[in-house]
């Protein structure tokens, strides 16, 4: 291969370049979400309820309370407050997901829309990062629609929830860099069906959202104790409960690595799609 | 010459085996039209999106307004203005917003996009439609509207992909009116073209592409006159292959410089149409049609009658 040659053909896996023009994008989703908002809200907030009062106070009727390991010794907690801390993180990875999924997806490959963008001065990494942070965004919005109905039916009133919140967007860009490698490998929606049904529905059930993961056979545990969600639930329940995560560091560095490995295979993947 | 606004010197494109640009060089001159002809699969599209930055070229180079790709690409495309193949107009947004929003791609303010708008609208002809979104736009006020997102940035040179393809006559004449009066204002445009009549009205120069190879450029007059007889006769009809291949009408055929058969069509061609139908006229049962030679003669002469694999 001839040094021309290599010039002209930059590799997919460069040093993302990201500037300003980000921001444009993000503006423009978030335009059209505005004329879509209450609807959008309604959706964002009734499915977690819905299994917040099925299982929380439907369940927590029968459990009770969960006893759970914090520094401070083993702690029973209310059920219902145990699973509002872990689906909020849940609804976080949801809402991120099929934001950087089905929504990224129609605006890239059925709308043009990206194509559009990308005729005017604008990079496909800028793009990317825009999807990345706007799905991040839409998490975040959910979050804290969630948020006002637990602290209205007083399920936690721990002022960490402050801290919860930016952890809580952390968490959402996490899952939508996560989901924009999906995106970029999709040929249609029916892709997705297998990622949320292989990959999150599954990862929903290992990761202490509805039980204690003390229950797990040690083995799934083990591999429990590496998924984002588990290392999410195990920053955002401590706050929930007015205390300190343990090992707090460990989990936002797993969190970390995930959103950035993710965000760079993403792009790779992405600018791959794009350049043919 | 003038110093290009555009200009690409050996570009190629391959896909794996597959070679879909090779070696290729063109450059555009302000305030030019430059036509690009080929039919499909013949390079067009991957070509303006190498100008576009969009793929890397295998090799050679592409340098626009001084500035050099791909390392200026997001300064270059700050000065172009670009319609492509496919609609990609926001379907949430209405004509207006569409504009507002495009704009900002560009880095500009809402204060500098917001009293362009009404001028735009009115350029492509749907000031009445400010508030409608695309869904509800026919085919033309779409692709005029993707045309008023392209002037947004009051670009140097547009690159037009197919701007008419799927439009009534009424539509395409409407485009083409507003076509012409960008060029007046100084404009340069590179435009792809199924459309021969298209090519013939805008374009100062052509380029016919194949197989992703130069294989003609210049005037369209001028290719014309270079590469074909002045008249064509076609023939149709009972009887009309037998002119072509019969031996007993091998003096009628000597009254044309070539005779070309596609189905049931015969075409002639000839310097000197009048002995010609002169003897056609002895065959009662046909029917000609003399005209002169067009752009679509010299591209079916260059590029052949074969329908293309993806055509």
């Amino acid at each position: 291969m001839n040094t021309l040659t290599q010039s002209h053909s930059p590799s997919h896996w460069s040093v993302p370049r990201l500037s300003g023009r980000w921001w444009p994008v993000f503006l423009r989703n978030l335009l059209v979400w505005k004329k879509l908002a209450i609807p959008s809200l309604v959706g964002n907030i009734a499915e977690p309820l819905m299994w917040l009062v099925a299982f929380g106070y439907g369940m927590g009727a029968l459990v009770g309370q969960v006893t759970i390991s914090t520094p401070q010794g083993d702690t029973a907690v209310p059920y219902i407050l145990f699973l509002a801390s872990g689906s909020i993180c849940m609804s976080a990875m949801n809402a991120a997901s099929f934001e950087a999924l089905y929504s990224a997806f129609s605006r890239m490959h059925v709308q043009k829309t990206w194509d559009g963008i990308m005729n005017a001065p604008v990079s496909l990494d800028d793009v990317v990062l825009a999807e990345m942070l706007w799905a991040g965004f839409k998490a975040l919005f959910s979050v804290t629609a969630i948020m006002f109905v637990m602290l209205g039916l007083g399920i936690s009133h721990s002022p960490k929830l402050l801290l919860a919140w930016p952890v809580l967007l952390g968490v959402g860009i996490t899952f939508s860099c996560i989901a924009l490698v999906f995106n970029a490998l999709a040929q249609g929606y029916d892709f997705f069906t297998y990622y949320f049904t292989l990959f999150l529905t599954p990862m929903m059930f290992l990761s202490g959202v509805f039980f204690p993961r003390e229950q797990l056979p040690g083995v799934v545990r083990a591999i429990s104790d590496w998924l984002p969600l588990t290392n999410a639930v195990e920053l955002v329940r401590p706050l929930f409960m007015d205390q300190w995560p343990e090992q707090a560091w460990l989990h936002a560095a797993v969190l970390l690595v995930y959103t950035v490995a993710a965000f760079w295979l993403a792009l790779a993947l992405t600018r791959k799609r794009f350049s043919r | 010459m003038n110093t290009p606004l555009f200009e690409c010197q050996h570009l190629a494109k391959r896909y794996g085996e597959n070679t879909v640009v090779d070696d290729l060089s063109f450059r555009i001159a302000p305030g030019e039209c430059l036509g690009v002809i080929g039919p499909n699969g013949a390079g067009k599209t991957t070509t303006i999106r190498m100008c576009l930055g969009l793929t890397a070229p295998d090799a050679g180079s592409i340098t626009a307004f001084g500035l050099d790709m791909p390392r200026d690409t997001l300064a270059i495309k700050a000065q172009l203005g670009v319609v492509s193949q496919i609609d990609t107009l926001d379907p949430d947004f209405n004509c207006a917003e569409n504009l507002l929003v495009y704009g900002r791609y560009f880095g500009m303010s809402a204060a500098q996009i917001r009293p362009r708008i009404p001028q735009l609208l009115e350029f492509a002809a749907l000031s009445h439609k400010a508030d409608a979104k695309p869904g509800e736009l026919s085919g033309g006020m779409k692709r005029r509207l993707s045309l008023a997102r392209a002037l947004v940035n009051d670009p140097q040179l547009l690159m037009l992909d197919e701007p008419t393809t799927g439009l009534d006559p009424q539509a395409r004449h409407l485009m083409w009116e507003r076509l012409q009066q960008l060029l007046q204002q100084g404009k340069s445009i590179l435009l792809t073209t199924h459309f021969m009549d298209e090519a013939e009205r805008l374009c100062s120069r052509l380029l016919v592409l194949d197989h992703g190879r130069k294989i003609a450029e210049g005037r369209p007059r001028e290719l014309i006159a270079q590469h074909l007889e002045p008249d064509v006769v076609e023939v149709y009809g009972n009887g009309a292959l037998a002119l072509a291949q019969a031996e007993e009408h091998a003096a009628l055929r000597a009254l044309a410089a070539r005779v070309e058969v596609s189905g049931e069509t015969v075409f002639f061609y000839t310097a000197q149409a009048l002995p010609l139908l002169a003897a056609l006229g002895q065959h009662h049962q046909l029917r000609t049609l003399h005209r002169p030679a067009n752009l679509e003669d010299l591209f079916l002469k260059l590029t052949g009658r074969q329908i293309r694999e993806d055509g």
